[in-house]
């Protein structure tokens, strides 16, 4: 069983976690070495890919968390949670 | 090689005939013909990288639309990027592999599959937004299939033999597109006797079996099927014996098919010679020749709306004048009996400016929005008017539900007529005036309406929608738009009643009105025109010839006994069954 890690944010854009802001969240995943996830209200989806991801429906104001399964990818993590936190630069 | 085993399959018998031939898949979305094939082991791999070629090209296909894009559309660029990204998510680049290898199937069906699961996914979410998100998949994967399929892509529009439509439903959009003189018959999952698949069959002379829930899954491309409109049945890989009784049972069918079409031209009158006046519904124009040439003893609706949907902006008096003076002039000394137009503010926005109606049914349409566009109704009425010098023309006021709409329509034609003979012109002012029965409201005041009309025209098929609440276009109630309900046949008797009270005439314009099973009740009710789609003129006149008026009242008097559509439906059988058989087979 893997170690995970995981750190919690909330979706702070107008928009939401919307098709291109997943898909921006997908491309940094697609990096990552193990499973990465984005977890909302018990249900967990594959962040490295986008339709999984607006499968949440996550609207403005959303809590998610992100997790990763391998240490390795410690740095992904960080760079999705900057990457929510900065409202995806919109 | 496994035995095709024969199935029969139960539907609805929505357009009588019947045709043997090859089955010919449509896609839900009836844009592109999905063929669906299974492959043997060997071939998967193959398989796999003709989807991963495809999705490739795609890519490519993107790259250099977002390379050509300018500097000042990057808003757009970004949104071709997600769709980049959108080929490879594994939930629909990974599952349509997955449904390859695990299904063994083509990778068109394969795609086909996982978009349509993931359409039904974002189709169920609250949020509009991402519900919407759909037509991105959709979008992303309209694009590879389009590489899959390549330069053989397959178009409805394009289907160049002789085969049996099968599909899930087909649109009016859809079936627009086809080329319905290639197709021997239809065969559909959805539908049923009122839709507009449905009206099409009929119109053309189509067999079609629809309502059948599942037969697309089950028929493959090129299986041979055996469509019998008669009865509803179809048959799936028939045996030798089954074609060869098929075969006999369709040359039945033509034979009296084409005797009844010789007796068209004579008059309809039944056994107890009480004369019935058969004409005919049309749209177009050229119609006209329809009805003469199947007996027709005039136009009980001339549905005008199609002038105004064509043209970019409303048609001129002249232009709707010389349209309605050669159906009328064809047509002598038959009448004919012009509509006004019955369009609603959704198809007339085009011109009009957008109206958002939540429910256009109910919404500002017929003699509703001609009465608040005087300019609009008055040019109709004069282009009417003049018309009518040439030959015998009725007019019709659709969409009435109180009195004074009629006063005020009526208002409209005297106005009308004094400006044309203040201006000299030739024209007829003395022709008689009827409303459309198809608002409740119209049956429940039918006598009062009586006193201001010269005939009433009762249109089934709005009536019937209104009056049980139904959309007979909606899959999930449209079972329930039953002709025989008791609340159906009642009000028909009213407005019988109501006419026969002030001696004015009741013509019906449904689809009931052409259907020969019901031509005994509705005789029996008082029915005196029956006005329906110009190819059933002919079968409708053998089944008048066939009956007794005397023993239709009866009858009629009988089935109002009846408490529910299903009892009324046994009883007719019953009785009258035989018409139908008589009608298919002699």
């Amino acid at each position: 069983m893997p170690e995970s890690f995981s750190k919690e944010v909330t979706i702070v854009n107008e928009l939401g976690l919307h098709a291109r802001s997943a898909a921006k969240i997908a491309g940094i995943s697609q990096k990552a070495k193990a499973e990465v996830r984005i977890v909302r209200d018990g249900t967990a989806v594959d962040a490295k890919s986008i339709i999984d991801m607006l499968t949440l429906a996550c609207g403005k104001g959303s809590r998610i968390r992100i997790e990763i399964d391998s240490a390795s990818d410690m740095n992904i993590l960080k760079k999705i949670v900057s990457l929510v936190e900065s409202g995806f630069g919109e | 090689m496994p035995e095709n085993k024969e199935i029969v399959l139960r539907g609805i018998a929505a357009a009588p005939g019947i045709c043997i031939g090859k089955a010919y898949l449509v896609d839900r979305e009836g844009v592109n013909v999905i063929r669906r094939y299974h492959l043997a082991d060997a071939e998967l791999e193959d398989e796999k990288d003709r989807f991963k070629t495809a999705v490739k090209k795609s890519t490519e296909e993107l790259r250099s639309i977002i390379e050509e894009t300018p500097e000042d559309f990057r808003e757009h660029a970004a949104i071709l990027e997600t769709h980049v990204a959108l080929l490879r998510d594994k939930m629909l680049y990974g599952k349509a592999i997955e449904r390859i290898e695990e299904e063994k199937i083509n990778a068109e069906w394969a795609l086909k599959n996982v978009v349509s699961e993931l359409k039904g996914m974002f189709s169920s979410m609250s949020d509009a937004y991402f519900r919407e998100r759909a037509a991105d998949v959709v979008h992303v994967s309209d694009r590879i299939m389009r590489n899959l399929i390549g330069k053989e892509r397959v178009n409805i529009k394009n289907i160049d033999k002789r085969v049996i439509l099968v599909a899930t439903d087909l649109s009016p959009a859809e079936t627009s597109q086809i080329q319905l003189e290639r197709i021997k018959g239809f065969v559909t999952d959805g539908g049923g006797v009122t839709s507009h698949t449905g009206i099409i069959a009929r119109t053309l002379q189509i067999p079609a079996v629809l309502g059948l829930n599942n037969a697309s899954r089950i028929i493959r491309n090129d299986d041979i099927i055996v469509v019998d409109g008669t009865d509803g049945t179809l048959i799936v890989n028939p045996r030798d014996y089954t074609l060869v009784e098929y075969e006999e049972r369709k040359s039945r069918y033509e034979r009296q098919k084409s005797l009844i079409t010789r007796t068209g031209r004579h008059s309809a009158a039944t056994k107890d010679n009480i004369h019935i006046q058969v004409m005919g519904n049309i749209e177009l124009p050229e119609e006209v020749f329809l009805v003469r040439d199947n007996g027709g003893n005039g136009i009980g609706l001339y549905r005008t709306e199609f002038q105004y949907l064509q043209s970019s902006g409303f048609p001129s008096e002249d232009e709707l004048f010389d349209k309605y003076r050669d159906v009328v002039e064809i047509m002598a000394p038959h009448p004919v009996t012009i509509r006004t137009l019955d369009i609603n503010g959704d198809k007339a926005a085009s011109y009009t400016g957008s109206l958002d109606e939540a429910n256009p049914a109910l919404g500002l349409r017929a003699i509703r929005y001609c009465l608040t566009r005087p300019d609009v109704f008055r040019t109709q009425l004069r282009a009417i008017l003049r018309a009518a010098a040439f030959g015998s023309v009725r007019i019709l006021f659709p969409m009435i539900s109180g009195l004074n709409e009629v006063l005020e329509a009526k208002k409209f034609l005297a106005q009308a007529a004094g400006s044309l003979a203040e201006e000299g012109k030739t024209f007829r002012a003395d022709i008689e005036t009827g409303i459309m029965i198809e608002v409740p409201s119209a049956v429940v005041i039918a006598d009062l309406l009586a006193e201001e009309v010269d005939f009433f025209s009762i249109g089934t098929n709005d009536l019937i929608q209104y009056a049980l609440a139904i959309d007979r276009g909606n899959r999930y109630v449209s079972h329930l738009y039953q002709p025989l309900h008791p609340a159906v046949l009642r009000m028909i008797r009213q407005v019988t009643a109501a006419a026969e009270e002030k001696n004015i005439r009741v013509s019906m314009c449904g689809e009931m009105a052409g259907d020969p099973i019901y031509i005994p009740v509705l005789l029996g009710l008082g029915i005196s025109e029956l006005s329906m789609t110009p190819q059933a003129i002919p079968a409708v006149k053998n089944t008048v010839r066939s009956l007794n008026m005397g023993e239709c009242r009866d009858f009629s008097r009988e089935i109002f006994s009846k408490t529910g559509d299903r009892e009324a439906r046994e009883f007719l059988d019953k009785h009258y069954g035989y018409i139908t058989e008589q009608i298919y087979f002699g």
